[in-house]
């Protein structure tokens, strides 16, 4: 069993009349990587930041490691950052930026120095010490924020989007290099993202929240497989999101017709959500389909094609690696298990 | 700064967040405090003690409250006091005039030129400012009076002489001497900031120098012309030293007559009255002048 | 745009009358510095015994003392008042940072005579009596609104997450804003203190109404000489101001395009691209 290390308990923030956090339960383990996934102004930094120390909570409390750190100022606290534009010392070399924080702690030379050069080491950065922090680009000003970080060796690391800056190369390459660090290190990354992939392939848990509420923790596998409510199903990947009822277990009615389904315990005749990934809409011959549409666009993105098929009342997204031809007609069909039912609402 | 790193995307609601987050916003604001109790006691309170004294019998001795003062000051029959307020107010707006209409193609003159001749001849502009004005202003009088340096030269050349000092003329050159660099400056800010493509771009819809000039540059060169304006009239409407100096005090203006009030007949009650007008008179130039021009005004001079 | 050559020949001309304009009053002052003869219109002859008189003219020495001391005085007070002021208004509210910014410009926006002014005013109410006191208050007071305005640009500039990451790497609060927010407004703490200080040597008109008897600044002694006669020695100073000035210039000017070349020097594969 794992060690908890981080609990927030009933955690609210206000910014002047705006509720920016609506009471956030939650706990870290020791040494996971958890990601805060969610869209913009949804509190994901707000709830770093609480961890940091940089915001003090309205109202709820922070433990760490069974203490309560609510009200400890950040310098005082065993969490590190790296900020969302780096937040370097521009003044300062990349040498004095990641030796900062030992240099405060009055620790030795020699010390300094041997950790400053294994930390450059550890984030690639060998032999950049003497350079103008301002002269870096902004790859290099991410890992020698990185280095710098860590050198305290704190038991967490908070990460506020930290690739956000970077192209889509060294992105990719910085989040295997995120990953492994974090293993080998073997200590808690705390990732804010508002990007789903990075937060699917990087982390142990998830954490997705939309306007200051979890919505949802879960492991990447449960998120996508089994998102709780429509925002997920629909900020996880892409989705058809359509209004249904529920006329009874295993049985829903959606777009005037009944199909089978997996799902059970909403009542009889309750109106629900019913979420379908783009990819498990099947197209089959019109006859054999439970629905029948025309194929409006046809998209080719690599692996598959991206498909809108308009039933009339409704446009399907659908994903699949043959195309039909736009303007044909064409069936659908949904396996009873590709169909997700949801309480209406989005509430969790 | 150049290579410092954008704040970027950052929008309105996430700055007021991370502002907010230093965790002091409590606090920070006590750090203003010495600030807050100066300025009310020598910033604010002085300027409600001018208006105040302006509407008092004999200040400070007889606090009792007159508007004789300001009878006297606008008394239709006996003009003394407006006249000298209208001289004071048309030899600015002359000083303001000619120091526009030889600033203007400086500025222009020196934005065209290539960076490093201008960033030193801008320089240049400021140096005899950091001169004290009274020094200079009095080597106008050697060179002015009529035996001075200038008539020596034209009288070595054959010329007639000129005999403009203790005139009014005298006066206006001395203003357009002093604060020429106070209109040059703020107009050659705006004119080197407008971006080159914006003229290449009229050029390329077919204008021609002298449609890009009236169209294009003279347009977006208007704020640099208002807070030059405003540097130079306000220092010119206001002044007693020039007058004082070069005018041989004949043409009395109504710095002068503060002045007198203060200095010589200290009757604090009437110069007061002239202050608070004076006060006005710049209130109601502010308002009549586009907010932005106020930034430029007080920069540019370092 | 290509330029017409004579065009370029008439902004040439146009630019060297301008600056004669500028500057022959200058050069008037400083060439009858070496004058014997006391007129200021007349040529004597060469000499240099203004420049020893200067040195031994009490009223003249103390008036420049007075105006060097008042200077760096309320500019260092200005600049420790305005930079705490400047931090204190950035973090306000907007209603009162409006109404301090507002009271901060009043200064440079008034006429100086109605500052000035309004100061004796303040003076004799609060019972200061005119003098090095009252002169010093006086500068003090139109000089923390030009700090207020060099600092404030900066601070609106400044990447803040700097000071949270000192924070968060272990500098308590003073110590955060002494190594990651101070190094990054400086230049305009040093601008401030640059305008302030020269305005103060500057100023005249509310010298001239806080000053008492006894205790007057360089200008307010020009002044009193001007009516009656300047003194030669008075060009003999302001010709060593000028080439003090100007030589600070020169090296400020030298050492900015220093730092510049050795910038530009770095090799290239140490230099970051532009972006």
């Amino acid at each position: 069993m794992q060690k908890e290390l981080i609990r927030l308990e009933n955690v609210v923030k206000n910014f002047g009349s705006t509720e920016i956090l609506k009471g956030i339960n939650l706990y870290i383990n020791d040494s996971e990587f958890l990601t805060i996934l969610g869209p913009s102004g949804c509190g994901k930094t707000t709830t770093l930041r609480i961890i940091g120390g940089f915001e003090t909570p309205t109202s709820g409390r922070v433990w760490f490691d069974g203490r309560n750190i609510t009200q400890v100022p950040p310098h005082k606290r065993q969490v590190n950052t790296v900020f969302q534009k780096y937040a370097l010392f521009m003044h300062m070399n990349v040498y004095e930026n990641v030796a900062f924080g030992l240099k405060l702690k009055k620790t030795p030379r020699e010390e300094v120095d041997r950790r400053v050069h294994a930390m450059l080491d550890l984030v690639n950065l060998n032999g950049y010490g003497s350079r103008d922090a301002a002269s870096l680009s902004g790859g290099e000003q991410q890992r020698v924020a990185i280095a710098r970080a860590l050198i305290n060796r704190p038991k967490v690391l908070l990460l506020d989007e930290p690739l956000g800056a970077l192209d889509l190369k060294l992105r990719k390459e910085m989040q295997l290099e995120l990953k492994n660090m974090q293993k080998q290190l073997g200590i808690t990354f705390i990732y804010v993202t508002h990007d789903q992939e990075e937060a699917l392939t990087m982390s142990d848990t998830v954490v997705v929240m939309n306007h200051g509420v979890i919505q949802q923790i879960g492991t990447p596998i449960d998120i996508y497989n089994e998102p709780k409510n429509a925002f997920v199903a629909d900020f996880i990947g892409q989705s058809n999101i359509i209004s249904g009822t529920m006329l009874r277990d295993l049985e829903v009615e959606f777009e005037d017709r009944q199909f089978p389904c997996v799902d059970s315990g909403f009542g009889e005749r309750t109106p629900v959500d019913v979420v379908v990934r783009p990819e498990d809409v099947q197209l089959v011959e019109p006859a054999r389909g439970q629905l029948t549409g025309v194929v409006e666009s046809v998209l080719f993105k690599g692996v598959h094609y991206e498909m809108v098929v308009d039933t009339g009342s409704f446009k399907w997204l659908v994903q699949s690696t043959v195309a039909a031809p736009a303007g044909s007609e064409t069936g659908l069909f949904i396996a009873p298990d590709a169909i997700h039912i949801m309480k209406k609402g989005g509430v969790v | 700064m150049k290579n410092r790193i954008r704040r970027g995307k950052t929008g309105k609601e996430e700055y007021a967040l991370q502002v907010e987050g230093i965790g002091s916003r409590r606090f920070a604001p006590m750090l203003a405090l010495p600030f807050s109790v100066y300025m009310l006691i020598f910033i604010a309170a002085p300027l409600v003690l001018i208006v105040l004294y302006s509407v008092c019998v004999d200040p400070p001795g007889d606090m009792s409250f007159t508007l004789s003062h300001f009878k006297r000051f606008f008394d239709f029959e006996n003009p003394v006091y407006l006249q000298v307020l209208w001289r004071s107010f048309y030899i600015a707006v002359i000083s303001t005039a000619i120091c526009l209409l030889i600033g203007y193609p400086m500025a222009y003159i020196l934005s065209r030129m290539r960076p490093t001749v201008r960033n030193i001849l801008s320089v240049l502009f400021i140096l005899p400012m950091w001169m004290n004005f009274l020094l200079r202003t009095y080597a106008w009088m050697s060179l002015l009076e009529n035996t001075g340096l200038i008539n020596t030269f034209l009288t070595a050349i054959g010329l007639p002489t000129m005999n403009i000092m203790y005139t009014q003329w005298a006066v206006v050159l001395g203003n357009v001497y002093n604060f020429l660099p106070f209109m040059i400056l703020p107009i050659y800010n705006v004119l080197v900031k407008i971006d080159p493509a914006v003229v290449e771009a009229a050029q390329d819809l077919g204008a021609n120098g002298r449609r890009v000039f009236t169209k294009i540059i003279l347009p977006l060169s208007v704020p640099g012309v208002i807070s030059g304006i405003s540097m130079t009239f306000m220092p010119a409407i206001t002044t007693f030293v020039i007058s004082k100096l070069l005018g041989g005090g004949q043409y009395t203006l109504i710095g002068d007559l503060i002045e007198k009030q203060y200095k010589v007949t200290g009757d604090w009650g009437f110069g007061s009255v002239m202050s608070v007008i004076i006060m006005v008179l710049i209130l109601l130039c502010m308002n009549l002048m586009p907010s932005s021009s106020r930034d430029h005004a007080g920069g540019g001079l370092l | 745009m290509r330029k017409h050559p004579l065009l370029r020949g008439l902004s040439c001309f146009y630019s060297v009358i301008i600056f004669a304009f500028l500057y022959a009053p200058i050069v008037v002052l400083i060439v009858f510095s070496f004058n014997t003869l006391k007129s200021r219109g007349k040529w004597g002859g060469f000499t240099l015994d203004w420049y020893r008189s200067l040195f031994e003219n009490d009223t003249i020495m103390s008036a420049l003392s007075n105006t060097l001391t008042i200077a760096l005085l309320s500019s260092t007070i200005a600049i420790l008042v305005g930079t705490l002021a400047a931090i204190g208004i950035f973090f306000m509210g907007k209603r009162l940072r409006r109404l301090h910014m507002n009271i901060a410009y009043l200064p440079v926006l008034n006429a100086d005579i109605v500052t000035g002014i309004s100061l004796l005013l303040a003076f004799s109410v609060l019972g200061i009596r005119l003098g090095y006191v009252s002169l010093l208050l006086a500068h003090i007071t139109f000089n923390i609104p030009y700090v207020i305005l060099s600092v404030m640009p900066k601070l609106q500039q400044l990447e803040w997450h700097t000071y949270e990451a000192a924070l968060d790497l272990g500098a308590p609060p003073v110590k955060a804003f002494c190594k990651a927010v101070l190094p990054e407004i400086m230049p305009g703490i040093v601008t401030g203190f640059l305008l302030a200080f020269t305005l103060s040597i500057d100023d005249f008109v509310i010298s001239y109404f806080t000053a008492g008897p006894g205790v007057s600044t360089l200008s307010v002694t020009i002044y009193t000489m001007a009516r009656k006669g300047i003194k030669p020695e008075i060009n003999a100073l302001s010709a060593i101001l000028f080439v003090v000035v100007l030589a600070l210039l020169l090296i400020i000017n030298f050492r900015n395009n220093a730092a510049q070349q050795r910038k530009e020097n770095q090799p290239t594969f140490l230099r970051k691209e532009e972006k």
